[in-house]
């Protein structure tokens, strides 16, 4: 399972940062979600992979390793609101830029 | 717990906010209440911040209590602290200063240029306050979120194609950057299990040797979103761009924003990485000298090559950057109580600078025969409209040259304003690292950061005279200056701020003293925030 992760947010992440380099807005936005998705996995990767665990800890004399960490799903929850959010502005923004600039090049201009 | 004072820490939060949300729900066509609501709570947080700073230098460094809040009644290091120390006081208070001087100066008329200007001003100021309050690391995060998704709205407030290509580029990069700080985050968190700093601090030194490559390389990735954020070469080519683009009194409040990733950058690494981490121990301290050494070569040749006053801000803004990362780097509590005095004092002349930059180009818009033929060379085809603006007061132009001149002296470093004093304290920390009485010798890297500190003072001084020159002498207004009384008070109030600093330049280095001090010898801060009481006392109570 492990592996598969890895290798789920290592492709995410790639083809994010290549299309973040892009020099159209909308390929950089949809770079952007794609490291969003990538950094939302790997929060949830550093809680450590369990299988079938509960989130919640009751009382008594318990061993928390069979728990799942409930820390990084708050904080995985948070993250994706905000990505999402701001993913949203962007959008607002390019398409300002593309009616203001008449063309979706990054710079405002081609070449 | 009952008064508000108890709750003080949480109020330059709870405040803006509040008023934001508040202002939301006026139509913008009440403009006149909405400004008056505005102003009233950016004061409100002036003297909340100013009770702050009184209430943290009755902090001694021998431990006497730093104030701190546990939020939502969550336990420490569970749920999320507010910390006040000297450091984040200060910080509260010059952000409360900017706020109120933008503020007045944007009531002329940029108020009223586009929607919800105040309400996301308030937000600005809400996720500046947080960012300097918070404890925790993730939630440093949050407001970071809070103060850029304000700052996007804000620099695009006024419109224009120039200000869309440039917030394009702003929000691209810092969404990035926030990535690049979400990972940070959590990979530290993934070590050490906890975002809280203080506990963070307490359990660096204790990482098994297999780990510590993973934590480093977490803080590394950390410190990358602050750096980009305090535009560090090679990370700040957005910024003279972005700054210059943005309407004047937005600027003014961006002039503090990359003093928030100075101020985080400082935090962590003197918290996390301090002399107690252990074999952690000053992690990155040289990135931090080289870095911020290129930053001042990098801004000053800027500011030698930039055509026009708006971009030259910018790299003023860069310089500054560079000098307060360069003397964090040296590690040393004597640099760093300099850098801090420095910090306040280059806040406010670059504050200043900015709005006293849409002054000076309302004088020279007829006359700047000189500076137009270098500005089609280089394909500037941004033509402002420029209409009558306001009723002219006699004396501006005098006012206008005045303030400017005071702007070059504190931001070239010349005698006697606080910028002379400032860099003189950073250079002469550097120079006897061991203070004045021990004989120590100097470093290379303190020669070359003494040597580009000043080399950017000179690079500052040609081309504000430049500047200058153009501006008051070229031009031979007829008519007397278009500045009105509200514009021209802001800009003075900014630097007779600096000129107070300059005069009592003794308690101000006091406090900045006492200030690293704690810095640098964080243990018992952190044990004290560590023992943060409940707000209301209830788990006594449950069990």
């Amino acid at each position: 399972m492990e592996i598969i992760l890895a290798i789920a947010i290592g492709v995410l992440c790639s083809c994010g940062v290549f299309l973040m380099l892009r020099p159209r807005t909308f390929q950089v936005i949809i770079g952007l979600s794609l490291l969003s998705y990538a950094v939302n996995l790997f929060i949830f990767a550093m809680g450590r992979l369990t299988v079938g665990g509960v989130p919640v800890i009751s009382h008594g004399d318990i061993d928390p390793s069979h728990y799942a960490d409930p820390v990084p799903q708050a904080l995985v929850l948070t993250a994706i609101v905000i990505g999402f959010a701001m993913t949203a502005l962007f959008l607002v923004v390019l398409l300002a830029a593309r009616g203001l600039t008449g063309t979706d090049h990054v710079d405002g201009r081609e070449r | 717990m009952n008064s508000l004072m108890d709750h003080l820490i949480i109020l330059p939060i709870l405040l803006p906010m509040a008023t934001g949300a508040f202002l939301l729900m006026f139509d913008d066509r009440q403009r006149t209440a909405k400004a008056l609501i505005n102003v009233t709570s950016t004061f409100m947080l002036l003297v909340i911040a100013v009770f702050m700073v009184m209430q943290a230098s009755t902090q001694g460094p021998e431990g006497a209590a730093v104030a701190s809040y546990a939020v939502g009644n969550w336990p420490v290091p569970f749920g999320i602290v507010l910390v006040a120390d000297r450091l984040s006081a200060m910080m509260v208070l010059l952000t409360a200063i900017l706020g109120v001087s933008a503020l007045m100066y944007s009531l002329a008329r940029w108020h009223a240029a586009g929607p919800s200007f105040h309400s996301l001003f308030q937000f600005l100021l809400m996720g500046l306050c947080g960012a300097f309050l918070t404890g925790d690391v993730f939630n440093l995060f949050v407001f970071f979120e809070v103060m850029l998704a304000a700052s996007y709205g804000l620099m695009l407030h006024g419109l224009g194609s120039a200000r869309v290509k440039a917030g394009l580029h702003y929000i691209a990069v810092n969404l990035a950057a926030s990535f690049l700080f979400l990972i940070g985050a959590s990979l530290i968190y993934g070590v050490t299990g906890t975002l809280n700093m203080a506990d963070l601090a307490a359990k660096v030194a204790m990482i098994p040797e297999a780990d510590r490559g993973l934590l480093e390389a977490g803080a590394a990735i950390l410190g990358l979103a602050f750096l980009l954020k305090a535009g560090m070469w090679p990370l700040g080519f957005w910024l003279p761009t972005t700054y210059a683009a943005a309407s004047a009194p937005v600027a003014a409040v961006f002039a503090i924003m990359t003093k928030v990733g100075i101020y985080a950058v400082l935090r962590i690494s003197t918290l996390a990485f301090g002399a107690d981490a252990g074999a952690s121990a000053e992690f990155g301290q040289t990135v931090l000298l080289v870095g911020g050494m290129a930053s001042i070569a990098f801004g000053a040749i800027g500011v030698l090559a930039s055509q026009t006053t708006a971009r030259l801000a910018g790299y003023c803004v860069l310089v500054s950057s560079g000098t307060l990362l360069g003397a964090i780097g040296m590690g040393n509590a004597g640099v760093t109580s300099g850098a801090l005095y420095y910090l306040v004092v280059s806040t406010l002349a670059i504050s200043a600078f900015f709005l006293l930059v849409e002054l000076l180009d309302r004088v020279r818009a007829e006359g700047a025969h000189v500076l137009a033929i270098t500005l089609e060379a280089y394909g500037d085809d941004e033509e402002e409209a420029e209409e009558e603006v306001g009723v002219a007061i006699p004396g501006a132009l005098a006012m206008l040259s005045i303030s400017f001149g005071l702007c070059v002296l504190l931001l070239a470093g010349l005698p006697p304003l606080a910028g002379f004093l400032a860099k003189f304290s950073i250079i002469s920390a550097m120079v006897n690292p061991d203070g004045l009485t021990e004989a120590t010798p100097i470093g290379a890297a303190s020669w070359w950061m003494a040597g580009l500190m000043i080399f950017s003072g000179f690079s500052a001084l040609i081309s504000l005279t430049r500047t200058g020159i153009n501006t008051f002498w070229v031009t031979m207004a007829e008519r007397p200056a278009p500045v009105r009384v509200i514009e021209m008070a802001p800009v003075i109030l900014l630097l007779s701020l600096t000129v107070a600093l300059t005069i009592l330049a003794g308690p101000a280095m006091d406090y900045m003293h006492a200030l690293a001090d704690t810095l640098y010898a964080s243990a018992d801060q952190v044990s004290q925030v560590l023992a943060t009481p409940l707000v209301v006392d209830t788990v006594a109570g449950a069990h």
